[in-house]
């Protein structure tokens, strides 16, 4: 069809599909990725261009508002501290440019290492079958019920202080089964498929079989439960820390809000202090639903039609 | 109708039964790897009390043979798992003689009320929601806000939590702050009473559904999006048959399905989210509970309040599990 008998509407379409023809450049994802992008750029520049000392302990007025507004005892906001100030007198966009790349930190890092647990254990179950397979899928189908903030409660309770290393380390223990049963599943359905028994007559060793012949097949799957992970280790996280479990030093988001509901803060009107977090952390997971819906779109092309 | 198989049954079964013990071991040994006494906690606690306690090391002895912590790691290990069973966790340290099962039994009916009336609210909306975004007679405002609301369903429920407390507890003042019913009325089966509970329980049932139904929303409009386009209901609609009566009986009834298995994995995140809806409202369940003893350090109740809730999801998992021929008689089960 010429280009110029087309309407204008259908000439946007065009253009439309040929943006959208490749699935991985859906405005969803993008948008999902930048939102996390500029979390993590916010802690970066953050740290050059505004001062991170001011994260500790009476460095600043207390309770001061953001700019633009008043607190009960009629302070308004200063230009020294534009998000205001908290109830221990830290500056609330210090602790945020610290605090937000901490959690994003501690979720990306046991979803991690969960992911490539799962990788491992998945393959194993899928390949060598019998015994070891028997194992693994009892494991995994036993550990999947169990909520793992329940077990970190008890464990940080008895342990005290951990960092957030530790603390991802012990999230990463209970995200590694979803991804160990789907890979397993992928990789018992691969196993029968041609280009899979084609390459084992045509002699390619088992490494080349998994990681060459099935692992690319496994990508967009891999990608979504690897950030359905990252969203249930932040909220394991931030759950953690409400409790007033987990780091107790490093300033993290949730430390942030479960220091404001002591302190009274809803009471007080000092939104600030619990808002500006809160805000952060729904930013965050906004960030990686709409990652998560756009790798849908990506792997299920029947969705693209719809939206 | 489905009949269960043996086989199936006791894979279930044996699921059930490894992972109570699991958890119950993980919770168990956690505990003995920490570098804390719990008898030394107890002596400082009544340290603190009485200013100055003569005789610490006697005391010290005899409060570990209360505690059973002299015996050997096995005999503890037995005598834990044998209590378990019978939801017997020794006393509280913190509210000393009380049970540790007295404090949950207190406890687990607002949770479990708590829980079920907001499972219910989100599981009706939420597919009821989701099979509109695809049936193609839903008004148009039902499909350009829904992804929006969606948006807000990615959100834990603390978070929303804070934000309606916020809102319409201290801006508004249209709900209580804290608490499951107001301290003026007397507990019992009295109108008052009853008003009472489900005026607090209003805002934390909220907050729960708000951030929950987006869930459900999304996997029934996968489901619908596949039962669209099969054949019976076409047919249905070459039949003539009413739309509205085509999107319950045809298109809903079967997309539903899977969201029963859906609910089975997801009860145990929805628990551990409540527990923190219950922290932050100082709503009088087990969140409640759990979070007083993290603050005095209450090992007892700690460990019986995880192993309720643990044992709580692997129950329903291997209920909807059963259950599931039942309601699809499409599945048969596998001896796995």
């Amino acid at each position: 069809m010429a280009e110029t008998s087309m309407t204008r509407a259908e000439k946007r379409q065009l253009r439309r599909l040929k943006r959208f023809d490749n699935p991985w450049m859906n405005p969803k994802l993008i948008w999902g990725v930048g939102l996390l992008l500029g979390i993590i750029a916010l802690g970066l520049i953050g740290r050059v261009l505004w001062d991170p000392e001011l994260v500790f302990t009476g460095s600043a007025p207390l309770k001061l508002p953001p700019i633009g507004f008043e607190n009960i005892r009629g302070q308004s906001g200063v230009l020294d501290h534009p998000l205001g100030t908290d109830g221990g007198g830290r500056d609330m966009l210090a602790l945020i440019i610290i605090g937000a790349p901490n959690t994003l930190f501690v979720g990306l890092l046991a979803s991690l290492i969960g992911m490539s647990i799962g990788i491992f254990l998945g393959f194993s179950a899928g390949f060598l079958g019998g015994r070891t397979d028997d194992t693994i899928r009892v494991l995994a189908d036993v550990m999947i019920t169990i909520p793992p903030l329940l077990i970190l409660v008890v464990f940080q309770s008895a342990f005290g202080d951990v960092t957030l290393t530790l603390m991802a380390l012990l999230i990463a223990g209970f995200v590694w089964q979803s991804p160990t049963r789907l890979i397993r599943a992928q990789v018992l359905s691969m196993k029968q498929s041609g280009y899979v028994q084609m390459a084992q007559l045509s002699g390619a060793s088992t490494s080349h079989i998994m990681f060459n012949e099935m692992l690319p097949n496994l990508v967009p799957y891999l990608f979504g439960s690897f950030i359905a992970n990252v969203t249930t280790s932040i909220v394991t996280a931030v759950g953690l820390e409400v409790l007033g479990l987990g780091p107790q030093r490093i300033p993290t988001l949730g430390r942030t809000i479960y220091e404001a509901i002591n302190a009274g803060a809803l009471i007080q009107n000092l939104w600030w202090w619990w808002g500006i977090p809160t805000l952060l952390l729904a930013t965050m997971f906004i960030g990686l639903l709409l990652i998560n819906l756009g790798l849908d779109e990506v792997s299920n092309p029947r969705l693209r039609k719809l939206s | 109708m489905g009949r269960i198989p043996r086989d199936y049954l006791i894979n279930r079964l044996v699921t059930l039964v490894l992972t109570i013990l699991i958890a119950a071991t993980i919770i168990w040994i956690i505990p003995r790897l920490s570098p804390v006494d719990p008898a030394e906690i107890a002596l400082g606690r009544m340290a603190a009390g009485a200013g100055a306690v003569a005789n610490s090391e006697e005391i010290l002895a005899q409060l570990r043979a209360n505690m059973g912590i002299d015996q050997p790691l096995i005999v503890q290990y037995l005598k834990y798992l044998t209590g378990a069973l019978v939801f017997d966790f020794g006393l509280s340290t913190a509210a000393f003689p009380t049970p540790v099962s007295t404090l949950i039994l207190n406890a687990l009916p607002w949770t479990l009320g708590l829980m079920i009336l907001s499972l219910i609210i989100t599981f009706f909306i939420g597919n009821l929601l989701g099979a509109l975004m695809v049936w193609d007679r839903s008004p148009k405002l039902v499909r350009v806000a829904i992804p929006a609301a969606m948006v807000f369903t990615s959100i834990p429920p603390i978070l929303s939590g804070l934000l309606l407390m916020w809102i319409f507890a201290a801006k508004l003042q249209w709900f209580p702050l804290t608490g499951a019913y107001s301290i003026f009325v007397e507990p019992g089966w009295t109108w008052s009473f009853v008003s009472s509970v489900l005026y607090h329980g209003f805002l934390p049932a909220l907050s729960i559904v708000i951030v929950t139904f987006g869930f459900w929303a999304l996997g029934m409009r996968g489901l619908m999006i596949t039962v669209q386009g099969e054949d019976y209901v076409k047919l249905a609609e070459a039949k003539g048959l009413r739309p509205r009566y085509i999107l319950y009986r045809y298109m809903i009834r079967n997309a539903i399905l899977p969201q029963i298995t859906a609910f089975a994995l997801k009860i145990g995140l929805l628990i551990a989210g409540q527990v923190l809806v219950e922290r932050i409202f100082a709503y009088n369940g087990m969140g409640k509970l759990l979070y007083d003893a993290i603050l005095n350090q209450d090992f007892p109740v700690i460990q019986g309040v995880s192993y309720v809730i643990i044992l709580m999801t692997a129950l329903s998992v291997f209920l909807v599990d059963l259950l599931y021929p039942f309601i699809d008689p499409r599945i048969r089960h596998e001896a796995a």
